[in-house]
């Protein structure tokens, strides 16, 4: 199939009505508005629902109903209106419910700018909302890889009844590649799923809650969550090694940060530095394994973001000490340049050359 | 004898735990024979909200989902949406969908949303101990208005039917009573007649529902029936506040 032009946030919205995906309520904010426009237009023509909710707030809080009812739903928006979000994410993870929430993040904190960040990395990972909870969250860094996630992101919020995080950023969201597009390998069931409440006709009654007043049956719940959380992290951790078999500086960057350290890479690697890059794809759960299979020949990591600092610290707690991380990172909307990364490569490779 | 009056199948066998003298009991009742007069408990999903309330859970024997505080509406309007031909309803009280809530109430009535709202309106948070709440009466003391409500500093009470009345999308909005056994056959009436108007596919419909918190206005059950009846009726006027007229029942 030949490749067709699209923008980041309409390839979201293509693949996601490939994932089956009928419902959508969302609420307008830049940098993400083309994928509510987007499935504004093609929802209905697959027989799907799409509805602009009066706040972020009460689109999360239709997702959850939606999803509750055994819909296959999403919904989508950019950081100050994820914050808003959270609320309904804490309920969603508490109640079990599949969903998928896409995050086109922009800068901040609070209204911040317009342009692109990656500053929401520890509310997208640590939990954000309320409570002991995770998110899956996965980390395109190409509009193909937005495709290409999206798919996988229904598959595993089916998988694990969880709720899945595609965070992108800005500039991910409004650029345009060529896409392949494809329905997904494996089709979810598309009936309803036998937790949903969809009206007890010829069965019990089925309730849909996250309260718990008695302190031995929430700590129950809680161990529960926690083991499918360690099954998750067992099971689904995904990163792209780039270069780093032999490498001596070892980069670690995600999304849009991640295409512009494998340039500084390639131009360490003209230069004769052994550098290489690993690329979470998988933000929570962390690659840590996919990390320490690399340290064997690593001097040096660099942790390259478009924030001040954040998955540095899963970063550190993966290699544990066993070598120095270093951090290089631009904020604001500003983003970091392929030769302030390379020189950053080069000021490591200097101090640690060859071992 | 025979006992005619039997519990309503929609509701579960189990005990309510209201306060004594509460009318949430009633409501309850009067919510589960609606739903058993028009025979649609196994079609029908529930909407818990936060608050004295957000039991009903248990207590109502359909399917239920329990939703975060004030955002019922919005969680009835995504279960309505995925399932268009099942009833759905919300039971909320006034600090729920009066206070942090009332945007989702507003807006799903001025969408038509096709579902129904039970609104139990008791002049206070009771839950969490009785303070002021967005329909705390002027003068009432609460344990956060202990002077009694200043409408200079705390504002008036919201009527929510007569607010909700100015926008186009509700089918009926009414404000009924439990505080005596007529008020509360004409509160069946209206509760029925709601779920008929979804029923038929009318769009949104909402009854608020007068009722008695004895433990935080500390009063005897009987006294908080008089109280009810003196004070908040001159307030929230009974009534059919917005009724497209059709003939649903």
């Amino acid at each position: 199939m030949t490749a067709k032009l699209m923008k980041g946030n309409t390839a979201l919205g293509e693949a996601a009505i490939q994932a089956g995906c009928r419902y959508f309520f969302g609420y307008p904010i830049t940098p993400q508005t083309e994928l509510p426009e987007y499935l504004a237009k093609r929802l209905p023509e697959t027989g799907g629902v799409f509805l602009q909710a009066e706040s972020e707030i009460a689109a999360i809080n239709m997702v959850y109903g939606a999803a509750a009812a055994g819909g296959r739903v999403m919904t989508s928006s950019s950081s100050p209106g994820i914050s808003l979000k959270q609320e309904g994410i804490s309920y969603i993870a508490a109640a079990e419910l599949p969903c998928v929430i896409a995050n086109v993040m922009r800068c901040g904190p609070g209204l911040g700018g317009i342009q692109p960040a990656q500053s929401d990395y520890f509310q997208a990972t640590k939990g954000g909302g309320h409570g002991d909870y995770r998110l899956i969250v996965l980390a395109p860094d190409s509009v193909q890889e937005i495709y290409d996630l999206t798919l996988t992101a229904f598959q595993l919020a089916h998988d694990y009844r969880n709720p899945v995080m595609l965070l992108g950023d800005g500039l991910l969201g409004q650029m345009m590649e060529p896409v392949r597009t494809y329905q997904p390998t494996e089709t979810m069931p598309t009936d309803s799923p036998a937790w949903a409440t969809t009206g007890c006709e010829g069965r019990k009654k089925r309730i849909v809650n996250t309260l718990y007043l008695d302190p031995p049956k929430l700590e129950e719940h809680n161990c529960r969550l926690q083991e499918k959380y360690a099954t998750i992290n067992d099971r689904e951790q995904r990163a792209e090694a780039y270069r780093a078999e032999d490498a001596s500086v070892i980069l670690v960057a995600f999304g849009m940060a991640a295409r512009i350290a494998k340039e500084a890479v390639d131009m360490a690697r003209s230069k004769g530095i052994k550098a290489g890059l690993i690329r979470p794809i998988t933000l929570w759960p962390f690659p840590q394994r996919i990390l320490q299979q690399h340290l064997d020949t690593a001097k040096a990591l660099l942790t390259v973001e478009m924030n001040t600092g954040q998955m540095l610290e899963d970063v550190k707690l993966s290699v544990n000490g066993e070598v120095p991380v270093h951090f290089y990172g631009r904020s604001g909307g500003m983003l970091p340049s392929s030769q302030a990364i390379l020189e950053k490569i080069v000021q490591l490779w200097e101090v640690q050359p060859n071992g | 004898m025979v006992n005619k009056i039997t519990r309503p199948v929609s509701l579960t066998e189990k005990p309510f735990h209201y306060c004594p003298g509460c009318t949430h009991g009633i409501i309850h009742r009067l919510v589960g024979e609606a739903i058993d007069s028009l025979d649609i408990r196994e079609r029908t999903i529930g909407v818990a909200s936060v608050g004295c309330s957000v039991l009903t859970y248990e207590y109502f024997n359909t399917d239920m989902q329990q939703a975060a505080h004030g955002r019922a509406p919005a969680v009835a309007t995504g279960i309505k949406r995925v399932l268009p031909d099942r009833i759905v309803f919300t039971y909320q009280g006034d600090g729920d969908l009066a206070a942090i809530g009332t945007a989702e109430i507003i807006h799903a009535a001025a969408r038509g949303e096709n579902i129904t709202v039970i609104f139990i309106n008791n002049a206070n948070f009771g839950m969490t101990g009785g303070q002021m709440a967005p329909t705390t009466l002027p003068g009432q003391i609460t344990t956060t208005s202990p002077a009694g409500r200043n409408t200079d500093t705390a504002g008036y009470p919201i009527r929510i039917p007569e607010m909700l009345a100015t926008l186009t999308g509700p089918a009926y909005l009414s404000r009924v009573s439990v505080h005596s056994p007529g008020q509360v056959k004409k509160a069946a009436r209206s509760i029925e007649k709601a779920f008929a108007y979804q029923l038929a596919g009318k769009g949104f419909s909402l009854v608020e529902v007068l009722s008695t918190c004895p433990t935080n206005w500390k009063l005897k059950p009987e006294k908080a029936l008089d109280w009810l009846k003196q004070n908040m009726l001159p307030y929230y006027p009974l009534g059919e506040f917005m009724d497209i007229g059709e003939e649903v029942l």
